[in-house]
């Protein structure tokens, strides 16, 4: 039985295809489309998912999408009612969108599923619907590798559930508790990075990388004025200082009066007060989230905890949740995101059937590393180099790794492309920039020549699994690069003088002996590699480790500033190109920009690609 | 028409029978606006769409 899971229409479409309650393939849409979260329907992903498993349309049991679109339309308008006459404005700018897309987005659906049917009408007995955090819930639960579980589920809103509690037992996911909109942990983040000039539903990670610049003296006037918290983590927001059920900004003016400042614009520079609110409300993130969890353990005393949601990427926060909650373990879907919620949905469907039967292998997770996307055959890539007339060498299969290690080695930012693409928001070695985590200047010539982004951004390092005890304080595998531990003590440097230092001042002091992969704080959102489970990538790290002692490199994704991590050959070849990427790897293939420089009158001109091969 | 069909659907399963006169007001309001401005673009807004 192949069941097909999408996410759409919001934001990070996606699509996800499961065979028997097995993961085929999975993709997001900005990884085709080259738009970043896009939310279109994702037909690329569709096509992408059918290909991998060589199947059509036809042969699909169940197209399955991962939230319930009336019930959200109810929410507006009870919303709307609630709140009336305030909100008019809000509601002249949203009712047009929904009378004309979102109220008929079943009908819209059939009909791009009937193109993808090679214009065969789509069963619409076949189109199902299933709660948005049932999707998380269960993209939580059931590729875990725990039998029993509980499972907390949280992000911005679904349908009207924010937050909510489920327990999963062998097949099935009992739901026992929620909170509703409008009181939401991922909206009142979303409101702070909104207060701090970034963008809503999608820069929510540089308010948690902003975090360690600042100090959290703001925490008690949140608590005391935004957001009342019980002891079990359960919470309401005080809505008079927020504007987001019928204003058009997440923030109003009491927002502002109570902090002393008006919202950042985007240009403006990030000061102290900045990095200072950032640390408070990810204070009040964490103690939310801590004394959630700590109560969960407590009242259901499992041992095994599943999270999704986007709340779930806050890795500062899981990190504490493992260390402090009580659960022993804590497995995080890696795209925890709603494109993960495409899977999710697929999977609800799947296992909502009598007698099917959901069986645990070892300590090992159904997500396959994430490595679900699409991957290209080298002739694909030789094709496309040589249309290109670029100079490339074929690294021998003896000495792959050898090789690529030795340019790293060298001081080189290497863009390593091999394999199927990741699932998820994190480039988990597969469309990776990669780079020796020892060099002082790599995080910002990486920032700054490389990603175009904000220098105060931390990369992560990428480990061998088995190094993970004597370089970080972290005691189970984080393979999906959703955990923060703090580096051993050992390796840090003027540690404790670093802390006369404030905001981006900190950026300068040496922090460790890995000072790109350490954050001012002395943490490190760590991704572990296993021998067994990722041995390409575990391969390429270890030939590092045996020509430097070294066993982590950098790994960042392969992208600029804005972008979708890249998908194809070409991709890679773009953002090589148009950066300061001093090697590319793509499959066999190595690519220096030395000696594809040399002939730039015929490199740089990536349009005419199009219209020559592939 | 079958859209219309669900959402009597929906309504008599989530027992939302009073959200009908709200319906019909915010649609006839709605309407006018989508017939007065065309286009169906607006700013992101997280919470509304």
């Amino acid at each position: 039985m192949y069941i097909l899971g999408i996410s759409a229409y919001y934001h990070d479409s996606a699509a996800c295809l499961i065979h028997n309650g097995e993961i085929v393939a999975a993709a997001q849409e900005e990884r085709f489309s080259r738009i970043k979260n896009d939310e279109q329907f994702p037909e690329a992903s569709i096509r992408y998912c059918l290909a991998e498993a060589q199947i059509k349309l036809s042969e699909i049991t169940y197209v399955v999408f991962y939230e319930k679109p009336f019930q959200k339309f109810e929410r507006l308008l009870e919303t709307y009612l609630a709140f009336a006459p305030k909100g008019f404005f809000s509601f002249i700018k949203a009712i047009p969108v929904w009378l004309k897309e979102k109220i008929f987005l079943k009908k819209n659906m059939l009909s791009a599923l009937t193109t993808l049917n090679n214009e065969q009408k789509f069963d619409a007995e076949k189109l199902l619907f299933v709660p948005h955090h049932t999707s998380h819930a269960a993209s939580a639960f059931y590729p875990s590798p725990y039998q029993d579980a509980v499972i907390l589920t949280a992000d911005g809103v679904g349908e009207w559930v924010t937050t909510a509690i489920s327990i999963g037992r062998g097949n099935k996911i009992t739901t026992l508790k929620e909170i509703r909109f409008p009181h939401s942990i991922g909206l009142l983040y979303s409101a702070f990075t909104y207060y701090l000039g970034f963008k809503v539903n999608s820069d929510e990670y540089k308010v948690m990388g902003l975090a360690p610049y600042g100090k959290s003296v703001y925490t008690d006037l949140i608590l005391q004025n935004l957001v009342d918290v019980k002891p079990d983590g359960s919470f309401r927001l005080n809505m008079k200082f927020f504007n987001y059920c019928t204003g058009l900004s997440m923030t109003g003016k009491s927002f502002d009066k109570l902090f002393g400042h008006p919202v950042r614009k985007s240009h403006e520079e990030v000061t102290q007060f900045h990095m200072d609110i950032a640390a408070s409300i990810q204070a009040v993130c964490e103690d939310i989230m801590l004394k959630l969890t700590t109560a969960l353990h407590q009242e259901f005393g499992l041992d095994n905890l599943c999270m999704a949601g986007g709340v779930a990427l806050n890795c500062v926060v899981n990190g504490k949740i493992l260390k402090q909650s009580g659960f022993k373990n804590i497995w995080i879907q890696p795209a925890a995101g709603d494109a993960g919620g495409a899977l999710g949905a697929a999977l609800e469907v799947y296992y909502n059937y009598p007698g099917r039967e959901r069986k645990i292998t070892g300590d090992k997770d159904k997500m396959q590393q994430a490595l679900l996307g699409p991957s290209f055959a080298i002739d694909e890539v030789e094709q496309l180099l040589l249309a290109r007339n670029l100079s490339f060498e074929v690294l021998d299969d003896n000495n792959y790794y050898k090789s690529i290690a030795e340019e790293i080695a060298a001081g080189r930012i290497v863009g390593y492309f091999k394999g199927r693409m990741e699932f998820g928001p994190r480039a988990l070695g597969a469309r990776s920039i990669i780079a020796d985590p020892r060099n002082k200047a790599m995080q910002s010539v990486l920032n700054q020549k490389i990603k175009f982004r904000e220098s105060f951004r931390p990369f992560a390092p990428a480990i061998l699994r088995e190094f993970l005890p004597q370089y970080f304080d972290l005691n189970c595998e984080s393979p999906y690069m959703l955990l923060v531990a703090s580096l051993k003590e050992e390796f840090l440097l003027r540690y404790a003088k670093d802390e006369f230092l404030t905001g981006f001042d900190k950026l300068k002091a040496s922090r460790s002996v890995l000072p790109a992969t350490t954050h001012v704080d002395g943490s490190s959102r760590i991704q572990t590699v296993d021998k067994d489970d990722h041995p390409d990538f575990y391969k390429l790290i270890n030939a590092f480790y045996d020509i430097t002692g070294c066993p982590m490199l950098v790994n960042t994704s392969f992208n600029r500033m804005d972008e979708p991590i890249v998908c194809s050959p070409k991709d890679a070849l773009e953002c090589f190109l148009h950066t300061d990427i001093d090697v590319v790897v793509i499959e066999s293939f190595m690519l220096r920009k030395q000696t594809v420089t040399a002939n730039s009158a015929i490199t740089l001109d990536l349009n005419n690609y199009e219209n020559t091969v592939v | 028409m079958n859209v219309i069909a669900e959402f009597f659907l929906f309504l008599k399963s989530r027992k939302r029978f009073w959200l009908l006169p709200l319906v019909l007001f915010l649609l006839m309001i709605g309407l006018l606006i989508v017939l007065v401005q065309g286009s169906a673009l607006a700013p992101f807004i997280y919470t509304l769409f």
